[in-house]
């Protein structure tokens, strides 16, 4: 019987391939408006993604903060004497913490001996000053980043010569210096090994000279929207990683405000964070001012990609609103097509159909336009992601691959055959509640 | 086979415009029998055929068909009864349109839910027998009205019902033609013994069967045997 309707339903829209075209457009816009949006969504969500995965979801940021700044997945932990403090402190102080309230050597050190199996390394990194090392006709734009040796656990640091920082450069306060590749070719254009050399970098104040001891490859950040002038190859400003004690000398504080971990492979980082917070207050118990917060990139990553997706939602749930426009004109033709067939609905009913033989015939009839209709919008739609995609690459400035959910278009030709019959349910209905004499007799 | 008593049929019941279309009409019709009703248009013999026909029950009587109460029956009982009890024929063919002759003689089969190749194989025998079997794959709209008056009496026969009841079934097409589809008519009263009642004003037409009921105003005026309308031909 599904067979025989179906096999109708398609005979008649045959029958009137321009008014099908019409009827279907509604559906078709609405549907590959929704897949396009959803398609563009699910690009941007995965380039978000990756470029989240180069930062490392593995790396908790802990900073030294006040108590009541301290944002705790579970609040009501808090033991009771905080809650003073959260009164107290209050929010405007600006004061900032001594050096004797920062992070020392001796606590990370305490903190790691706690934590053997989930800390693979603790990174700290003093963002120093911005200038240039000159050579005659030859510079390049700098800006100092201080940090120790496991600032490459933590980050995509790929090192194309050389070596990275090592203890022994921390411990000896050495003057020596990674940079990067365009580094390279800005000062030693005629190709020589730049490993070993000594550069003169001009800061405001100074002119300090470093050692090359390695070189990392640049890499573009991985998103990122940029407006106004493009600054020429040649002058962007790349970083240059000194040894962290090195890039301290001249500060007075001993002591971190602020410290990456890097969490073990395996270990549950957004668990970890929290035991992070928990140690921390054990350490800061005696500080009613100060504590020690952490955040990781994951939980960060999740309220993105949940932000992205709930945009991607939304948009698509506002060009959802012509799917209903699309069946309320399923509905409207589906009338005058019962209107029209009156006397075929008639001559059925002399040969013997049930009202639910009438029904299902015209429901079937408007679940396939729509249907169809669901087929087109869903090519279209993702033609027009892809047609979208190297747009969106521009204004993101990375390579955006399409993804193509069968999973979304499946649901999408799904949801517009049920369309069809929410909106052909009372045009059937009618056809099937016609009176056969009056519907024989019908011209 | 139909036996009817006292059937009243009312419209517009407690209205002003209230009417009375059949004033108790007392019928009795056998198996095997050719039979014609004859009435002038306004006279209740279309009235009478819905209800012979399960399209409409009446407002009052009893109506018995094979020994079966019709007029109690609910929408989908009346749907199976016109199903296999009943075969139609129209004045105006009414076959469905874009959809081809044997298609059109399977739609009785599938209605009563019989299998693929079953329905198929007991259309093309249907069509065969109306000598229309090599034109079963043709559209409605390239059939003349002769062609399309013997598939429709192909899909009335195709369920062997009870009865063939056939409204005016000449009356779209020409003499000759007209004389044809009666041919047929006879034919399937003699040879397949159905059972065939024929609906007309036309008198002439009406002697060509076994007997011929004249209704006038609502009521059977006369019930007359011709005894042999078959020697007219």
């Amino acid at each position: 019987m599904i067979f025989e309707n179906i096999s109708l339903a398609i005979t008649a829209l045959l029958s009137n391939k321009m008014r099908s075209i019409l009827t279907m457009l509604g559906i078709i816009i609405g549907i590959s408006s929704v897949i396009a949006i959803m398609t563009i969504g699910d690009a941007m969500t995965e380039t978000v993604n990756s470029a989240f995965a180069a930062f490392g979801t593995g790396n908790i940021n802990v900073t030294v903060r006040e108590q009541n700044a301290i944002n705790r997945n579970n609040m009501v932990q808090m033991p009771g004497g905080m809650g003073m403090v959260v009164m107290t402190g209050g929010r405007g102080t600006f004061f900032a913490p001594q050096d004797y309230e920062l992070i020392s050597d001796v606590i990370i050190e305490e903190f790691r001996e706690a934590f053997p199996d989930e800390v693979a390394g603790v990174v700290l990194t003093h963002q120093g000053k911005q200038g240039a090392a000159w050579n005659g006709d030859l510079f390049a734009n700098i800006s100092v980043t201080g940090t120790n040796p496991d600032y490459i656990l933590a980050n995509n640091v790929t090192m194309l010569s050389g070596r990275f920082l090592s203890d022994s450069d921390l411990e000896d306060m050495r003057s020596v210096a990674v940079v990067s590749d365009r580094f390279v070719s800005n000062m030693f254009p005629d190709g020589r090994d730049p490993i070993g050399e000594q550069v003169s970098v001009y800061f405001r104040n100074s002119i300090e000279i470093f050692t090359i001891i390695g070189v990392y490859r640049h890499e573009a950040m991985g998103f990122g929207f940029s407006f106004g002038p493009a600054v020429p190859d040649r002058e962007i400003r790349t970083p240059m990683y000194i040894p962290f004690t090195t890039a301290r000398q001249d500060v007075r504080n001993r002591n971190h405000q602020a410290m990456t971990v890097v969490a073990a492979r395996g270990v549950n980082v957004i668990e970890f964070t929290d035991t992070i917070i928990d140690y921390f207050a054990e350490v800061y118990r005696y500080n009613n001012t100060w504590g020690v917060d952490a955040t990781n990139m994951e939980s960060i990553l999740e309220e993105a990609m949940a932000a992205l997706n709930a945009i991607s939602i939304a948009v698509a749930a506002i060009a959802a609103i012509s799917l209903l426009v699309g069946g309320i004109g399923i509905m409207n033709i589906m009338l005058v097509s019962v209107t029209e067939r009156t006397k075929e609905i008639g001559i059925r009913k002399a040969l013997g159909a049930k009202n639910r033989h009438i029904r299902l015939q015209f429901i079937t009839e408007s679940a396939i336009i729509a249907a169809i209709g669901g087929v087109i919008g869903a090519t279209l739609g993702t033609l027009i992601g892809l047609a979208a995609m190297p747009v969106f690459s521009m204004i993101m400035e990375t390579e955006m691959e399409l993804v193509v959910s069968w999973g979304v278009i499946a649901l999408s030709v799904a949801f517009s055959a049920i369309i069809g019959m929410f909106f052909g349910y009372y045009p059937a209905n009618k056809a099937a509640k016609l009176n056969p004499i009056d519907a024989l007799r019908y011209e | 086979m139909i036996n009817m008593s006292d059937i009243v049929k009312k419209y517009f019941i407690g209205t002003e415009n209230e009417i009375t279309v059949l004033k108790g009409v007392g019928l009795n019709i056998q198996d095997g029998e050719f039979v014609a009703i004859v009435g002038q248009s306004g006279s209740g013999k279309s009235t009478l055929m819905n209800i012979i026909g399960a399209l409409d029950r009446p407002t009052e009587g009893q109506y018995l068909l094979d020994g079966t109460a019709i007029e109690d029956m609910d929408d989908g009982k009346l749907s199976d009864v016109r199903n296999q009890k009943i075969g139609f024929v129209f004045q105006n063919f009414y076959l469905i349109p874009r959809t081809s002759a044997l298609t059109n003689v399977e739609m009785p089969l599938l209605y009563r839910g019989v299998g693929k190749k079953a329905r198929h194989d007991r259309a093309v025998k249907m069509l065969e027998l109306v000598e229309m079997g090599e034109r079963m794959h043709h559209m409605p709209n390239e059939l003349s009205g002769g062609q399309q008056q013997r598939v429709a009496i192909a899909r009335a026969l195709v369920n062997e019902p009870s009865v063939i009841l056939a409204d005016e079934p000449t009356g779209a097409l020409d003499t000759k033609t007209g004389n044809h589809i009666m041919d047929i008519f006879t034919k399937i009263n003699r040879e397949e013994k159905r059972t065939v009642v024929l609906i007309t004003h036309n008198n002439q037409l009406a002697q060509l069967t076994d007997r011929v009921i004249t209704i006038s105003d609502g009521e059977i005026i006369s019930d007359i045997k011709t005894g042999g309308g078959a020697a007219n031909l």
